[in-house]
Formats: structure tokens, C-alpha cells, sequence
């Protein structure tokens, strides 16, 4: 996607320069090699920025090695989060984006799981990872093998279920209000006089790959195994 | 423990009962905030106390959620940034500016912005830099119990942001930072009451620097307390004033330049202690350095277009859409259905002034973020009070989160 005729006037290593997109991609296949079978592939993502996707079950070892080895130095874990894709045989994905003061440099780590496996927790390595498992835990359901503190962290004491899946209505499950006659917040299931809003407002020509009357060849191709267009 | 009560004279068995009686009484967990004024907002820390220090503190948060990140996902690019404004509500435009550049990278538009465009932005991200560390310093210093600062701080940052309505139309959630350039041009005259804004401001660090940094009760409550070691720092995901605090010459705008950064000369202070009194000098150090470079922007900014051209993305001029039906076309498509951004997922990152803030973002070729992750830089430095406040009295633990700087818009989202 990034446009290469931009030149920047000093050397330093910028998210964009175009000298760096090669050394990116060494940097991912370095990662790679050390790595060895933990990492399933790495790539550059938009010509500027590393992607690393691991086998969960390797997972440790992998964040160790990159924490550790002075070839990546990663020493700061400065984000983790939570990716649903519900079509997908392993539904969620673990993003960790990681930072490299000493190297200026930033990785980002994927690993996929479901609702049943856990992902090991990196807790041990970085304590910063105990609140971002936890949110992650609260938002999507993925549990963390290792983590003690499981407890939910953004969403009400007794919230049940996981709001930032995709099958999570955008209003909840349950509303909540003061009742003046029994002198007590009550919580009640969602009644709204009006449904939210849908911003959906793709055009038939660009949104639908399918055309009314015309499911047929479509599912014919399915089975065929072809992918119809986007989504 | 209960015969070390008494120093060490053997007890009859019912009198050491009563020693061991007082001394568990004496250890007790109790609740700070979540209306605590200074919780710095809705922060509920569950403290357990021995005596008068804290044993351990656990931060419970979420009391400001509003489900900012799912919000999102139901809005197009456009409508979701006035979601932005409303997480470090402190400062606005600093959190527009990540959100901005990252739809900006996967449209593949981040380098085809208008320079003047380019310059507003920097500028008025200096500006809310100021902005927050004034309510960050003066508020702070209210919680250990200097009450002046506050009230001149918040007349310099009621001038501040006046320059915010004068471009955005509000006081505080402007909504001026866009994909492609900002909402509209400066208006007449801003620059010179900028400029003129800049003159003055010297004159009142000077005087706020003189009311604390060598005050005797401030540094009584602020000198090591909280220590925070480079390493320790780094493993909790410090970032900004907190990590530099603790000796990390670490800034976004230096080492990963965005926006007009590389051109601008300016210098990053740098702690040495890592405690209390070490994050509120680099504060304050930066409000210097900030106003250097809002200088400097002054000026660098020439007249120009404040928005890329591409109609797809940015709207047309009003006096155009009175005379082609193509920009009425365009405006309409634009403020409906919006732009559609390629496919692709970028971890976009600036320096707003509380640390790194992160915006982790997934197109899917849609016009609506598949999943747009904020990452606060309060999240992690909130995490670590334990091991900031452990062993320290109860009314460092109030200095200890003032000089977090705190704010719950962007730790809840």
C-alpha cells in the first residue's frame, strides 16, 4: 500500500523509509531462522511493519528468545489483544505487539486459538501482561494457561459473556437502572424503544457478491471449493 | 509478632490474646475512591494496610467503560472519531492524531497530507501536550496539597483552549484531526493569537516552577516515592514522561518520527531517579520543549490546502457543492456510506503526552474498522501501582497515581 516515492532527508530508521523495507524483511527472516519451527511464517506487512505468526503451543519460548537474544532485544510487551474471526476454524486471534527500545524496533507476534484452548501467558516474562491477558480474557473469552489472576477487568462485577465477540449484540444482554421503589440498582434484559442505528450503508454493487435469484452458482463454486469475493 | 508489641516482656497467655487482637485489627483493607477526588476519576484501588502503609493495591477499573473499541466496529471511519476525543479527554487532539494516521497508512494517503495539514496537526499536538501536563502538574501538586498552581494553570489552559473552539467550533472534544488533513482551516488571525500566547507563557512556568520544584512540602511528598528502575519500568510497559522519568531516553517523536517531527529541533529531558518528583520535572521540562516547537511550527506553517484533494475521502467545499452535482455526489457518499480502506491491519503508534498511544487497527476492506484496539499508555503505568505504592505510606500512594497522570477516559475506553 505505501507509496514509494517518499525520501526522508535524514537516515534515521522510520516507519516508512524505503531503504528500510528490505531490511524489514531480513529482520523477519533473522526472526525465522532463530526461531525455528515456533514461527509459522513472517512477513512486512504494508512494506513497514514486521509480522510474525507462532504456534501457540511455542509460544514462550519463542517471546523469551525474542526478549532475550540481543540480535532482537524486544524488551517491552507494549500491547496484547484480541481478534474474533467467527468464520475461522480457530476463531480468535492473540496480537502482541512488542518494542525494542535498544534496537528501535517493533514486532508483532499472532498467535490463534478457540473458545476451548488456552494461550500460554506471558505474565512471567512481562508483568505488564497480567492486565492486557485479563482484558483479553473479558473481552473475547480466551483463556491464558499460567495467568493466576483470571478475574475480569473492564466489564461489570457478574457481566456474563464476552462483548467484544462478534456475536455479541451491540446493546448487551442486560440494562441496568436505579429503581426508586425497592432503593436498588436493578439489572433487567435490554428493552429499547427504538433499535441502534445500523451504519451499514455499503451499495448493493460493492457489498453483495450475490445477487438475489443468483445463490445458486454460488453455492455450486462453494462446493467446488472456490472463495467468492470479499466477505 | 505479638511479645515484639510489648519489647520483648513474656506475657500471661489472655494478654497475649489482646496484643494479638490489636495488632489484627490494625491490619485492614479498605477502599479508595471510586469517589475519592483524588482517584484522578473513577479509579476503585482496594488497599490492604498495615498500620498507615500499604501492603497491597489492587486497582479495580472499568467503572468508565463504554465499549469504545465494539462502538467502533459499528461506525465508519468518520463517525468514529469523535469516539477518539473521549478517551483522554485531557487531551483530544493527541488521540485523534493515532487513530488518524493509522486510517491514513492503510488508505496508503499518510504521505500525499498537505504539509500545511501536517504542521496544524504538530502544532496543536505540542499545544495539548501543554494542555495535559498543565492539568496533569497542577492537579498533582492539589493532591499533596498545594492548591495555587491549580488555580493559575487553569486560566493558562482556559486561553489553550480557546485556540481549540476557535478551530473546532468546542472547548474540549473537538474533532479537528481527519483522515487526509484536519477539518478546516485555521481562522484569521489564530497564528498571531498563538504566537502571542507563546510570549507570555515562559513568564508563568517560571512562576509555576518557583511555587514547586523547590518547594519544601512538595518535595517531602514527592522525593522517592515511587521508584520506578529503568528495568522494572520497561518490563511494565512504561512510556512517555514515566519512562523517561526512569532514565530511558525514550521518545516516539525522536526515535519513530511522524508528522513534521524530524524537522523540528527540540530536546527530550530525561530523569534519573524514576520517583515522584523526577516524572513531574520532565513534565514540566516538556511544557518548555513543547512551547519551543509550537514556536517553531508558527513559523514553518505557509498558506495551502489543509486536506488532500481526493474527494473520496475528504469532503468538497461548500461553494462547490452549490455549483457541481459531483461534489454533492461526493458529500453525500461521504457522510453516508463513507470511504472504504483497503484491507490490511497497521499498529500506528505517537507520542501523546501521557506515553505511548497505540491504535491497532484491521480493515477489511469495508468502510468500518473490523477491530480497532486502543492501547493507553495509563493502562500500563495503573497496573504497576502495586509495586509502586508498596511499603509507602497511604497518602503516597495519592502522590503516587497524581504522578501517573491518570485519566479514566482512555483507561476504560
Amino acid at each position: 500500500m505505501a507509496s514509494c516515492n517518499y525520501r526522508r532527508k535524514s537516515a534515521g530508521r522510520g516507519p516508512f523509509s524505503v531503504a528500510d523495507a528490505s531490511a524489514l524483511h531480513e529482520m523477519g527472516a533473522t526472526i525465522a531462522a532463530a526461531a525455528g519451527p515456533s514461527v509459522e511464517e513472517a512477513f512486512v506487512e504494508r512494506g513497514s511493519e514486521i509480522v510474525v505468526r507462532a504456534r501457540r503451543d511455542m509460544l514462550r519460548p519463542l517471546m523469551l528468545l525474542l526478549r532475550e537474544d540481543p540480535r532482537f532485544a524486544f524488551e517491552q510487551l507494549m500491547d496484547l489483544c484480541g481478534v474474533d474471526w467467527p468464520e475461522r476454524a480457530e476463531r480468535f486471534e492473540v496480537v502482541y505487539n512488542l518494542l525494542s527500545l535498544s534496537l528501535n524496533q517493533r514486532l508483532r507476534v499472532i498467535v490463534s486459538t478457540d473458545e476451548a484452548t488456552p494461550v500460554p501467558s506471558l505474565a512471567a516474562l512481562w508483568p505488564a501482561a497480567t492486565w492486557y491477558e485479563r482484558e483479553c480474557w473479558d473481552m473475547y473469552g480466551v483463556a491464558f494457561e499460567g495467568l493466576t489472576d483470571m478475574r475480569r477487568l473492564l466489564t461489570d462485577y457478574g457481566f456474563e459473556g464476552h462483548p467484544l465477540r462478534k456475536d455479541f449484540p451491540l446493546t448487551g444482554h442486560v440494562e441496568v437502572r436505579y429503581d426508586e421503589d425497592r432503593k436498588q440498582v436493578v439489572y433487567e434484559p435490554v428493552a429499547l424503544t427504538q433499535d441502534y442505528r445500523s451504519f451499514d450503508f455499503l451499495s448493493p454493487w460493492e457489498g453483495m457478491t450475490t445477487l438475489p435469484g443468483d445463490e445458486k452458482v454460488h453455492q455450486v463454486r462453494a462446493e467446488r471449493g472456490q472463495l467468492e469475493g470479499p466477505r | 509478632m505479638s511479645t515484639e508489641l510489648v519489647a520483648g516482656v513474656p506475657l500471661p497467655p489472655d494478654a497475649r490474646n489482646e496484643a494479638q487482637r490489636v495488632f489484627d485489627a490494625d491490619t485492614h483493607t479498605i477502599n479508595f475512591g471510586p469517589q475519592h477526588p483524588a482517584a484522578h476519576g473513577v479509579l476503585r484501588l482496594i488497599l490492604e494496610m498495615k498500620g498507615e502503609v500499604v501492603e497491597r493495591a489492587d486497582p479495580h477499573i472499568g467503572l468508565l467503560h463504554r465499549g469504545t473499541e465494539k462502538l467502533i466496529e459499528y461506525k465508519t471511519y468518520l463517525q468514529a472519531m469523535p469516539y477518539m476525543d473521549r478517551l483522554d479527554y485531557v487531551s483530544p487532539m493527541c488521540m485523534e492524531h493515532s487513530f488518524v494516521i493509522a486510517t491514513e497508512r492503510l488508505l496508503g494517503i499518510e504521505h500525499e497530507v498537505p504539509a500545511r495539514a501536517r504542521w496544524i496537526r504538530t502544532m496543536f499536538a505540542e499545544l495539548t501536550r501543554i494542555l495535559n501536563h498543565l492539568l496533569n502538574i497542577t492537579t498533582y501538586a492539589l493532591d499533596v496539597g498545594a492548591i495555587t498552581p491549580s488555580l493559575w494553570g487553569f486560566e493558562q489552559r482556559e486561553h489553550l483552549l480557546e485556540f481549540y473552539e476557535q478551530v473546532g467550533g468546542s472547548h474540549y472534544h473537538v474533532n479537528y484531526f481527519r483522515a487526509g488533513g484536519v477539518a478546516k482551516d485555521l481562522p484569521a488571525g489564530l497564528e498571531d493569537r498563538i504566537g502571542k500566547w507563546c510570549q507570555q507563557f515562559p513568564k508563568f512556568i517560571d512562576d509555576l516552577e518557583g511555587l514547586l520544584s523547590q518547594n519544601r512540602i512538595f518535595k517531602q511528598r514527592t522525593v522517592d516515592i515511587g521508584v520506578m528502575t529503568a528495568e522494572q519500568a520497561m518490563s511494565w510497559g512504561f512510556s512517555g514522561p514515566c519512562l523517561r522519568a526512569s532514565g530511558c531516553a525514550w521518545d516516539l517523536r525522536k526515535s519513530q518520527p511522524y508528522e513534521m517531527y524530524e524537522k523540528l529541533d527540540f530536546e527530550i529531558p530525561v530523569g534519573v531517579h524514576g520517583d515522584c518528583y523526577d516524572r513531574y520535572l520532565v513534565r514540566m521540562q516538556e511544557m518548555r520543549q513543547s512551547l519551543r516547537m509550537v514556536e517553531q511550527c508558527l513559523t514553518h506553517i505557509r498558506p495551502g490546502p489543509v486536506k488532500i484533494a481526493d474527494n473520496k475521502i475528504t469532503p468538497p467545499s461548500r461553494g462547490d457543492m452549490k455549483r457541481s452535482m459531483e461534489s454533492l455526489i461526493h458529500h453525500f457518499k461521504l457522510y453516508t456510506e463513507g470511504y472504504h480502506v483497503p484491507a490490511g491491519a497497521t499498529y500506528t503508534v505517537t507520542e501523546a503526552p501521557k506515553g505511548e498511544f497505540g491504535v491497532y487497527m484491521i480493515a477489511d476492506g469495508t468502510n468500518r474498522p473490523y477491530r480497532c484496539k486502543i492501547r493507553a499508555p495509563g493502562f500500563a503505568h495503573l497496573q504497576a501501582m502495586e509495586t509502586l505504592s508498596k511499603g509507602h505510606m497511604l497518602a503516597d500512594a495519592v502522590a503516587i497515581i497524581g504522578s501517573l497522570d491518570i485519566v479514566f477516559g482512555e483507561i476504560d475506553r
